[in-house]
């Protein structure tokens, strides 16, 4: 039964597929999707030591790919959750929201086992198709859905144009497309300048993906567009499975000096440019777009170590961004009764109006920051650990300067929730409401970022454990 | 392996354990209390059990020996080998205390003064303690460094929340400066874990790193420490905060907070870099000097007593980093004793303007002037902390800075004549805000706001009504600070003692010193950039290839 994760999933979505066909009432589809998840969830954690391949190996499950999908579908199990009723969509789109997110998902789950460039590609594809449709599923009487649905399809298109194209080159140079044999054969081939230049342009696509500089062009205006909730999802889930991915295949570079310095090059330039960018934003989730370009370029950071450190850092890291990600989204769809977004000016007051949610931002808030004893702060502890031992000194000393800097916009939001009075204008007055399970995922948000990041020893040695292959 | 959770006590507990998480436990709870006295009772009892309880560090304390004691040591995060260490020597005994004496007296001045919010201001305060006493008893670096940064928050949070008008301002400019300064330190930090393949502060000293490996970790901490304590330069953010801040967080800042930057020049600076300090003692102990001097003068141009006061740490703070930048006996033993008495004296002095600012709504010492005549309690602590703020002989001061000044004396006659002028500053601005807030015409702020001259007798009245004099609580306090201001003044041996044997080690590990590179800046650069050397400097750069 080591498919049974995958099999779920692919029944989920058939189901949340014949709900789209008939007449339900509204809260149905999100009725169902909840359980789905849930049940998701049991069976990632059913699956956590499977082992088997499929396909003449070109997808394998093994105690990596199985870490991966549990995050997956911990992630997707948040996402509908804190969806009490999809606010931001018209209520009869409302299981075909489902759908996709859950299709999504299942690609994403397949892309954490593909061994092969193929079944890879693949799967990303699957996983992206369903977000371009979920990114313009939003409520009319918003307006940037529509320049966001066609940003995303574009750059979308053009990443994977990118990243076919780089496979092009590898297959040419190595002769397979089996991860195993790339491994094994490329290190010696990326010393060429086609061979970097494939490999570069083949890790394009989950670069995009990611959100890394100069792949990031498409992030403000589509968490922008996007329906809260939407948002919500491509801010994390896609984030898990490229950084699974780029752990797969980053081995590949690992003799080349060459590919170092592009990665180091490209993480220096997310973390800056994307907390640069981020200072100015009053639109709260543009400003979070623009903190998971800086984010992005501290998960490369410990993938670009090449250590077994290195990339269980990179995968802790990517755990801690999804939850405290989620917490904030949770917070931005709870404010937004008729989903629209959500400026610094409307956290005004917070605290008044909903200590829970006030206390998840700001929680939230300093976790991104790397505030200790938060996930984050043990994040970047490890990543940036991870990467001077490589002695990428420079990156190192300039990821830290950039938690200075970051600092001060996420202080932005916490000050607005916790001082109405200031710089006068009217708070927005009126409890914000909240459903018994809303206040209990608040709770949640705040006590796994708190406990996971002041005890980080049992996850990280877990995810180490599963990175076993990769010494 | 080490064991999964070692203790080797000098009591037959985890005290040191119990010590730190205690007020993160009050904190919990407290989340759970409703009422504002009853959360007020409640954080009051929770930091006198805290401070009963750190009794058996003075009493069970052995100071013959320089070593670390209350140990305490369980795996935290082994893929990094970071262990959950803790444990207090003579440099740490008394900083752990002065946090537990002092965080009751923050909880009995914010009585009256804190009515919103007074969940969170509790929690915040309690949370605040953990932090505080994890930073003084942490042995293993990350573990230090997670209490050090964990601070930020509550404090930031008691600024921000319940501070004063320009309190965003303020606390921003307090959370940017002082995590700007110590995200470095975390890049030295884990330098030095690659380096010397552990997290644990006593083994990290004595490691005989090469000079450019020290210059640069040196930095790293120094810029962290120069800007906790606050330096010369660095100071910008203190006044700010220290104006804005409730006057629990003015207390807990200067008792405890500006300690920390003095702690860590101690602590890691002296024994894990000495070659780095032995080199660099000059700017420091100029720095001290230009800190002492600055914070004197600027503090004599004062309107505010808070910022009087908030300059005059800046001077005294200088004090204490000369005399670790000494690195001898008399010296650091004067500055440790400096520390305790700063934090007693100027908390105190806090309390003071606290008290007052309840009663009159002003801090500026114009409108507070000539309260003597109705308040002749509190003139009486008043004037009693601010002589031994200007370190009159008899009080606790006096004994710090003469030790600092006979070290001083010692090293070098310039370096201390230059600091004469900085304690003649202290009397002056002292004794000048005391002249006019105990004796000056009564001008103060019902002239200025009323003008009306008809309205004189009934506004003096009002005045004198107002201004009653201290209640039970407020003498408590101020009374309990001086017991200290006396004990330490008339007989500091005890405290000298403990520290003894401590500071005597460290004097070891910072005289460990080779491989100073010669040859003034272009032998400096040579050291440091072996690569970019000309012939001249290969020979320096040699041995720092290890």
């Amino acid at each position: 039964m080591a498919f049974a994760h995958e099999t779920v999933l692919i029944l989920s979505c058939l189901a949340l597929f014949a709900l789209t066909l008939v007449h339900v009432r509204p809260g149905t589809a999100r009725a169902a999707a909840l359980g789905l998840s849930a049940l998701a969830v049991v069976t990632a954690l059913w699956g956590v030591g499977a082992q088997g391949e499929l396909f003449f190996g070109a997808y394998r499950v093994d105690a990596f790919s199985q870490g991966v999908k549990l995050l997956l579908a911990v992630g997707f199990f948040l996402a509908v959750a804190f969806g009490e009723g999809v606010r931001g969509i018209e209520a009869e789109h409302e299981p075909e929201y489902f759908l996709f997110l859950a299709v999504s998902v299942l690609g994403l789950t397949f892309l954490a086992s593909g061994v092969e460039l193929l079944t890879i590609y693949i799967a990303l594809e699957l996983s992206s198709y369903s977000l371009y449709i979920l990114v313009p599923l939003r409520r009319h009487e918003h307006i940037h859905q529509v320049e966001a649905g066609i940003k995303y399809v574009l750059f979308g298109a053009m990443a994977s144009g990118v990243s076919l194209f780089g496979m092009s080159y590898v297959f040419g140079l190595a002769h397979t497309t089996r991860v195993d044999d790339l491994l094994r054969l490329y290190p010696e081939l990326v010393s060429s300048p086609l061979g970097l230049m494939g490999l570069t342009l083949m890790l394009g696509g989950f670069f995009y993906k990611l959100a890394l500089f100069p792949f990031h062009f498409w992030t403000p205006d589509i968490y922008q567009g996007a329906a809260n909730e939407t948002s919500g999802v491509i801010a994390t889930l896609p984030k898990v499975g490229a950084v699974a991915v780029l752990i797969r295949l980053t081995g590949l570079g690992a003799e080349s000096a060459g590919f170092a310095t592009v990665l180091t090059l490209l993480a220096v330039l997310s973390m800056t440019y994307g907390n640069l960018a981020a200072l100015v934003q009053e639109d709260l989730k543009r400003l979070l777009a623009y903190s998971s370009i800086s984010h992005a370029g501290f998960m490369v950071a410990g993938i670009l170590a090449g250590t077994v450190r290195g990339y269980a850092g990179a995968l802790y890291y990517v755990a801690g961004y999804l939850i405290m990600n989620l917490a904030l989204f949770h917070v931005i769809y709870a404010l937004a009764p008729r989903g629209q977004n959500i400026t610094l000016a409307d956290l005004r007051g917070l605290y008044r109006r909903s200590p829970i949610l006030a206390l998840t931002l700001a929680v939230a808030a300093f976790g991104l920051a790397g505030i200790p004893p938060t996930v984050g702060f043990a994040g970047k502890f490890f990543v940036l650990a991870a990467a001077l031992e490589k002695g990428h000194l420079a990156l190192v000393i300039i990821g830290a300067l950039n938690t200075a800097i970051s600092i001060y916009y996420y202080l932005k939001m916490v000050k607005a929730a916790y001082s109405p009075e200031e710089e006068g204008g009217e708070a927005p007055a009126g409890r914000v409401a909240l459903s018994p399970l809303g206040w209990a995922l608040g709770c949640a948000f705040v006590v796994s970022i708190l406990v996971i990041g002041a005890l980080p020893g049992p996850v990280l040695g877990w995810f180490q454990r599963a990175l076993s292959w990769a010494a | 392996m080490t064991p999964a959770f070692a203790v080797e006590t000098n009591v037959g507990y985890p005290l040191l354990s119990v010590l730190v998480f205690l007020p993160l436990a009050g904190a919990l709870v407290a989340l759970m209390l409703k009422g504002d006295r009853t959360l007020k009772a409640w954080a009051f009892a929770v930091t006198v059990v805290e401070a009963a309880l750190s009794v058996p560090l003075w009493t069970r304390f052995d100071p013959s020996t320089h070593r670390f004691q209350f140990l305490e040591m369980a795996d935290w995060i082994p893929t990094f080998h970071i262990r959950y260490a803790l444990g207090v020597d003579g440099i740490s005994l008394l900083l752990v205390l002065l946090t537990t004496f002092v965080l009751p007296l923050c909880v009995l001045s914010s009585w009256r003064y804190i009515e919103r919010r007074v969940k969170e201001f509790v929690v915040s305060l309690l949370i605040m303690e953990t932090a505080m006493i994890g930073v003084f008893a942490a042995l293993d670096l990350v573990l230090f460094y997670v209490f050090w940064e964990a601070m930020l928050v509550p404090m930031y949070l008691l600024i921000a929340v319940w501070g004063g008008p320009r309190k965003v301002y303020a606390s921003i400019k307090f959370f940017l400066y002082t995590l700007a300064g110590s995200v470095l330190l975390l890049v030295a930090v884990i330098a030095l874990y690659l380096k010397a393949g552990t997290f644990l502060i006593p083994e990290l000293m004595d490691q005989g790193y090469s000079f450019a490996f020290q210059f640069w970790v040196f930095l790293a901490f120094a810029l962290a420490f120069a800007i906790k304590v606050p330096m010369f330069p660095f100071h910008t953010w203190l006044p700010a905060a220290h104006v804005e801040a409730p006057t629990a967080g003015s207390v807990i800042l200067a008792s405890v907070l500006l300690k920390m930057g003095t702690y860590g020049f101690l602590r890691f600076c002296l024994p894990i870099t000495p070659a780095a300090v032995a080199y660099l003692a000059p700017v420091f102990l100029w720095g001290s000097v230009v800190s002492i001097l600055y914070g004197g003068f600027v503090a004599l141009g004062q309107t505010d007593m808070k910022k009087l006061i908030a300059y005059s740490s800046v001077g005294h703070m200088g004090f204490v980093t000369l005399g670790i930048f000494l690195v001898n006996q008399r010296g650091i033993e004067g500055s440790i004793l400096q520390m305790i008495n700063h934090g007693i004296t100027t908390g105190a002095l806090f309390i003071c303007v606290g008290i007052l600012y309840e009663r009159t709504h002003s801090r500026l010492i114009r409108d507070n002037s000539a309260v003597g005549a109705f308040m002749p309690v509190y003139v009486a602590f008043l004037g009693l902390f601010s002589l031994s703020s200007l370190a009159f002989p008899g009080t606790n001061s006096f004994v710090g800075e003469l030790l600092v000044l006979v070290g001083a004396f010692q090293q070098n006659k310039l370096l201390a004549a230059f600091v004469i002028p900085g304690a003649l500053l202290a009397a002056t601005y002292m004794l000048r805000m005391l002249q006019k807030i105990i004796w000056d015409r009564v001008s103060g702020h019902h002239h200025g706001h009323d003008e009306g001259h008809g309205g004189e007798h009934e506004a003096g009245e009002a005045h004198r009504r107002r201004l009653f004099d201290l209640d039970l609580r407020e003498a408590g306090m101020l009374a309990f600070l001086s017991v200290f201001v006396f004990w330490i003044g008339l007989n500091p041996k005890p405290f000298l003692k403990v520290m003894d044997r401590s500071i005597a080690h460290v004097i070891t590990q910072a005289q460990a010193v080779e491989g100073l590179p010669e040859g003034g800046m272009t032998g400096l650069m040579n050291t440091l950039f072996p690569a970019l050397g000309h012939s001249g400097g290969e020979e320096n750069a040699a041995p720092e290839h290890e």
